[in-house]
Formats: C-alpha cells, structure tokens, sequence
C-alpha cells in the first residue's frame, strides 16, 4: 500500500468513523430553554406590530414603508397560502404569534467578550463558541436569537479583505445602498405567501457581501436559535458575490422542545455575477416535535439564488433533519451563460414528521448546468417528498440537467414520494432524471449485527453511506456534526 | 468451545433442525456436508443469531456461556464468526469504514479503546497480505458491485481482521476460481491456532483437501446423521447423498 493509499483511509475513516463512535445520545439534545428576560412585541400581526418591529431596530424610513407594502401585499394573499405541498397539519393562527422577541442586553455589546454571559452559555451549550479566541475552527459566526443577532465574529478580519459580514439590521444601518440595491431582487416579496410575510416581520438575519476577486479565506456561518415562547423566527439573508469572488457560507439552527408548534419562515437569496461561486450549507434542526408528533416546528422558507453573471455557480447543500413540517425549495435562476446551479439535500423524517423539499433550476442562459442529488430518509409515521422542477427556457441553447432522487425506508409506515417536474422549451437540452426507493434491509443489519455492531450503530452506518453523495459537499468542519445528526434523528426507528 | 445440544429450531412455524448435537473443541476443524436444503445455513443463521428464526428446543453452549441468550453482536463480540453464504451490499458505506467499526465495536465490548488510525492500517495491511485482497477492493463500498469470488474473499479478511474463536465459513468455496480456493484457504490455515476452531460449511471434497478437517459431518432433514473422519469426505464425493438417505430414512423408519 502507497502512502497516498494511507492517506486516503485515513482521511475518510477520520471522517466517517468518528462520528459514529462517539455515544449516541437518545434524545433532540438542543431542546433545553435559555432563561433569558425579552423583549417582545404583543401577540398578533398589524401594522403596529410591524411599526413595532421596525423602530425596535432603528430602522430608517424606506425600510419601514417596505415592510408595510409588504404586509398589505400578504394580506391580500390570503387565497395563497400553500396547500399544494404533501404535507398535513392544522392552520397557523398568525394572530396567535409573538413576531418579535429580542434577549435582553444591557447595551448592544462592543465585543465579544461583552456578551451576556447568559447568552454566551447558550450558545456554548450549541456547541458554538462566540470567543474569537477559538480561531482553530476557522469559521466566522454570527449567532441569531429569536429575532436578532447577538453577536458576529472575526468581522474585522474580513473587513481588511472588503467583505462585510454582519446582521441584516446592521447591513439596513450601516450599508443601505447595498441593501436597496438587492434586497428582495431575487425573492420579491409576492413570490409566496411566506416571503410576503417574511418580508412584512423579518427580524434578523445574515448580511454577506464579498468584493470583486476576493475569496473570502473561512467559512461563513450564521446559528439560528429559537428561545423564547410562542414567537415565530422570520430571519431574512442576503448573500452577494461579486464577479470572481468566492464564498461558502453554512447556517445551523436548533430550538428548545415545546408542546406547541412554531413557525419559521426565513428568506434567502444569493447573487453571483461573473465567475463568482456561492457555496450555501443548512444543516437544519430544528425541534421536530415529540414521537407522537406534538409540537415541533413549522419551517416554511423560501431559498432562491440568482447566477446573475457568466460562468457563475450556486450550490446549495441542506441536511434536513429537524423541523416537524419543513416546505422548502433551494432553487437556482440560471441566467448567465455557462452558469452552473447544483442542488445537494439529505432530508430525514421520523416519527410523525413531514418534509416536502427539493428546488427548482431555472435555466435560462446558454450552456447552464444543473445537478440534483436529493436522498430522502423516511422512518417512523414520517412523510417525505421530493419535489422538484427543472425549466428550460426557450433560448437556453445546450442546457443540461441530471437529477438523482433516492429514497430509504426504514420500516413499512413510513411513505417516500418524488415529484419531478420537467418543462423544456429547447430541443437541444438534455433532462435526465433517476429514481430509486430502496429498503434497510434486515439482511443488511443483520450482518453488521454479526460483525459486532449493533442495529443503532448499523442503521447510522448504512444511512450514512446512503447520504453519502451528499455529506461529502458539506464543509469538513460540519461533516462530522451532519452525520452524527442523521443517526441521532433515526434512533428507535428499527428493532 | 462450541457445544451443541439437542437443538430445534425453525421459521415461521415450519421446523428445519430437528435436533442437532455437535460438539467443537478448540484448535479443531469440523466440516458439515449434506444435500442443499438440509439445513447447513440455518444452523450457521441460529448459531449466529439471525431475527425470524425461533429455538424450539436445545441448548448452545459458547466458551462457558449459554449462546442463545445473547444479541447477534454479543455473539459476535465473544468471538463467533459467520462468513456469509451470500454476504449483503450496503451500497456507500466503504468497506473500510464498515471493518474498522466492527473491529472498534468488539473492542469496546471487551472495554478496549478504540484502534487509532495508524494501528488499524497496519493490522489491515497484515492481513490483507494473508488472503491476498486488494486495497482497490476495500476501499469500495461495502460488498457492491463485488464479484462472486471478490465477495467471498472480502469475508475471509474481515475474519482475518476480527480473529474470531470459532469461524463459520458456510459454503466460502463456492464461486471462488481455483487458485482463490487455494489462496482463501491458505489464509485460513494461518489464521489457525490451538484456541480457536472453524467450522467449514461445503459441498466439495476439494476445500477440504486444503483445509483438512477433524470431523466431518453430514447433515440430512435437520439432523446429523452421519459423522466421521476426513474419509467420509471422500466416500460422499465418490458416493453422493443417496447411501446417507437410505441409512437415515430406514433409521427414521425404525
Ligand atoms: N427464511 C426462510 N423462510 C422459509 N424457509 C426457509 C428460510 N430459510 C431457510 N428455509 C428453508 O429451510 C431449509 C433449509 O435451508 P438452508 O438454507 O439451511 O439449507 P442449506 O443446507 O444451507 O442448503 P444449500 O446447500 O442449498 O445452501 C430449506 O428448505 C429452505 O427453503
Ligand atoms: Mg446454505
């Protein structure tokens, strides 16, 4: 064996094996409350709660006349809230919802290493650390709770470089050209009903602008953190790659355990010009709901990025495990010629969940590319759907698209489905698409179960390797993380 | 080592061990022969602790502890190894990955720390030598795509990987060319010492001509119905089945 073999099993045994070895934990770990005092707006949706909302962020006036248009456009919206998707669960009283709800601070902190120390251990007890001491992970964080941003790491850093990373309120404050520049070009707030209501009440949210040529040296990553009762988490991100630049990007969001389900329903868009590349990294996990299927969160989001330039590429990876209803659609507009769109899901349902997902590529260029590899995991009572569109316009001369869809089934009450749409308007494109459903096998666990390993550890192994297509996209920083979560999400599925 | 006493067992109501008495002591080699549908698989299944499969009757002894009352990966762990008739694909778990968690699984049954990196590349490198598999090989996903012979080697190196007390090697020699025979069985005669034992589950004389038994056994309809020395071997290949049937059927008669 080479040296170069050594270190290809190496790396890939590092990779994989720890995070298998480490003890499983049986239940949603994230699912503690912070007892932190807030600041809330009352229950309900009005134009005060949106007035509310606004001056609480100190924002200037434009900003406030376009969450009203907003709000008037969703409430003409009514007729349009989606009932298309495969997913069943009882209507969201939107009076019913605290739209704003912010930790108190004594001041907004200047550092770090000002953060309220109660807040500080949240996000330690994430797993998160604020302290930019921990360079050694590389990742710059912003952390997001209930509805604003605490705090945003290794900003200075990146500003030598010309990137501005920071919370959405800020970016209204401190970059309102930007802001008006793209804010909503991608995701106008009529798109759907959720953007329309997003619009109306976002809260927070990450702001990211990368310059011309630049390639932003670490991972970006925003943590999104639900605390507080009855609110709805509406954050709103704006990622924006100049031509040449280079960005990868990743958000992680947890919520504590409660009988009553929560909504979430965030927008993002992404725009690349020139030869820019967006890379954009979830790993969702929010609070599922109980095994019997109370409370858990309702996660309603709209992710769209733009391939705004040539040769320009966006590429969504999402590891979907938490969330007791997720409606989601990371989709791709490929306007400029030769741009390349890729969609990367693993989405896990268990116990009584339900997940409709996958995206949309829009090819409109010339020569645009798109790849789709959607695995679906579905154990328990849980329902998971793929549900995907590939469009080819007219002048889209040489489009190409491949889609790979597999589903996995683990037990017989659980239900996997694909619905993939296909529009092409160009002869000269070419669609392909597979599917495949596939069982765990008793077979399977059984001759793990005979190597030694037990059925957990079996089901984690064989479903990693399922997702696998997948998990190697996510950065090697999460990695590890991702695949500890598909095992955890899929505990006392089988045996 | 291994003890067997009495054992009944069958699936879904129908019975297929009709009382099976064997006993295997350490260092020996033991080979069960006997026409397809017999029930030589079943017995390796129950032994190894397959789900579906219900113990009627009997009693397994393994190393001082009662078998039947343990997980498959318990039994595993103590050291019982099934080289499978027709081992699964998972497809994207590597090999590689798969082998080193059984090893580090065992490891931590017996309350041992995990084998860091450069250790358990070591060991593999050993005993991929051994049985003479390639690295390509394992690298690859588990089992898929593997050819027949490439399959059944595969288990011949977890086995040499996870050193077991008592292998079970349920037909490994089918699908192997002649010089795999040789070479698997090679492995398999290195693998030998005065503590452990194997259990070779064949149709043909010709394995056994590398890896020479102890005893050789004949299953017949769930039962041993006949057992002797590597010479019974020979008498079946040169005889077939029909004289085992006629001797059992009149004993049954009887
Ligand atoms: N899961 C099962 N369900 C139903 N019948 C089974 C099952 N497993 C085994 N049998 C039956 O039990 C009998 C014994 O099968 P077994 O596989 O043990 O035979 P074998 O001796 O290994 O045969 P071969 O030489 O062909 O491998 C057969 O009649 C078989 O059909
Ligand atoms: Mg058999």
């Amino acid at each position: 064996m080479s040296k170069d073999n050594y270190d290809h099993v190496e790396t890939s045994m590092n990779e994989e094996l720890s995070a298998i070895e480490k003890t499983v934990l049986s239940d949603y770990k994230y699912g503690f409350v912070s007892n932190i005092e807030a600041d809330e707006a009352p229950k309900g949706l009005s134009e005060d709660t949106i007035r509310f909302i606004s001056a609480k962020k100190h924002e200037p006036e434009w900003m406030l006349e376009w969450r009203l248009k907003a709000y008037r456009q969703w409430l003409r919206m009514e007729k349009d809230e989606p009932r298309w998707a495969n997913l069943k669960y009882t209507a969201i009283n939107y009076q019913d919802i605290i739209y704003y709800s912010a930790p108190k601070q004594k001041s907004k902190p200047k550092s770090l290493d000002e953060v309220d120390p109660e807040l500080r251990l949240t996000f330690e007890k994430l797993g998160i650390s604020l302290s930019e001491q921990k360079r050694l992970t590389g990742v710059a964080v912003d952390a997001v709770i209930d509805s604003v941003s605490i705090a945003t790491s290794f900003k200075e850093q990146l500003s030598e470089l010309g990137i501005i990373f920071c919370s959405m309120s800020e970016a209204i404050r401190e970059h309102p050209e930007l802001v008006k520049k793209y804010l909503s070009t991608v995701v106008p707030p009529t798109d759907n009903y959720f953007a329309a209501l997003n619009s109306a009440v976002f809260s927070d949210g990450s702001f990211c602008f990368v310059p011309k040529g630049v390639r932003c040296p670490m991972e970006l990553s925003t943590y999104f953190r639900i605390n507080a009762e009855n609110t709805g988490q509406f954050e709103r991100t704006l990622i924006i790659a100049e031509a040449g630049s280079y960005v990868s990007y990743l958000e992680g969001c947890t919520a504590p355990m409660r009988d009553e389900n929560q909504l979430h329903a965030a927008v993002v868009e992404l725009i690349a010009m020139d030869n820019a590349e967006i890379k954009y990294s979830t790993v969702q996990n929010w609070y599922p709901g109980d095994k019997n299927g109370n409370g858990g969160i309702y996660n309603f989001v709209t992710k769209r990025g733009i391939c705004q330039g040539l040769r320009s590429k966006i590429s969504w990876t999402q590891v979907e495990t938490g969330s007791a209803i997720t409606w989601k659609y990371p989709s791709v507009i490929l306007k400029g010629d030769h741009s390349v769109g890729e969609f990367y899901s693993v989405a896990v349902t268990n116990n009584h969940q339900q997940a409709d997902t996958g995206t949309k590529m829009q090819h409109i260029g010339k020569n645009t590319k798109s790849r789709i590899v959607s695995k679906g995991i579905s154990a328990g009572y849980s329902n998971n759907s793929y549900r995907g569109l590939v469009h080819v316009g007219r002048k889209a001369e040489n489009a190409r698209n491949f889609s790979q869809c597999d589903s996995l089934l683990l037990g017989d009450k659980c239900g996997a489905h694909t619905f993939p749409y296909i529009e092409v308007k160009n002869k000269s494109a070419v669609v392909e698409h597979e599917a495949t459903t596939s069982k765990i096998g008793e077979d399977q666990i059984f001759y793990c179960n005979q190597r030694g390993i037990d059925t957990e550890t079996a089901v984690a192994l064989i479903v990693n390797g399922f997702a696998k297509e997948v998990m190697n996209q996510l950065p090697m920083e999460f990695a590890v993380e991702a695949q500890k979560l598909l095992a955890i999400s899929l505990e006392g599925s089988v045996g | 080592m291994l003890n067997i006493q009495n054992l009944q067992a069958g699936i879904e109501g129908r019975q297929i061990l009709r009382g099976i008495n064997l006993e295997i002591k350490a260092g020996e080699v033991h080979a069960i022969m006997g026409p397809n549908g017999s029930g030589k698989s079943t017995l390796a299944s129950v032994l190894a602790g397959k789900q579906n499969y219900e113990v009627t009757s009997g009693s397994v002894e393994f190393l001082g502890k009662n078998l039947l009352a343990l997980s498959p990966e318990a039994r595993a762990a103590e050291g019982l190894f099934l080289a499978f008739q027709y081992p699964v694909e998972v497809p994207g778990l590597s090999t590689t990955n798969f082998i080193k968690t059984a090893v580090n699984e065992i490891r931590k049954y017996h309350g041992r720390e995990p084998l860091d990196a450069v250790s358990f590349l070591k060991m593999m490198k050993q005993k991929m030598a051994l049985v003479n598999i390639d690295q390509s090989l394992l690298s690859r996903p588990l089992n898929e795509g593997f050819s027949g012979g490439e399959k059944k080697r595969n288990e011949i190196f977890q086995m040499a990987m996870l050193e077991p007390k008592l292998a079970i090697l349920d037909e490994t020699d089918s699908g192997l060319d002649i010089d795999a025979i040789r070479i698997v069985s090679n492995g398999v005669n290195k693998l030998r010492t005065k503590d452990n034992a194997v259990l070779v589950v064949t149709h043909y004389q010709r394995l056994l001509d590398y890896i020479v038994p102890d005893f050789v056994h004949v299953l017949y309809n769930g039962r041993i119905v006949k057992s002797g020395t590597k010479e019974l071997a020979l008498e079946l290949e040169e005889r077939g089945y029909d004289f085992i049937r006629n001797e059992a059927d009149v004993e049954q008669e009887a």
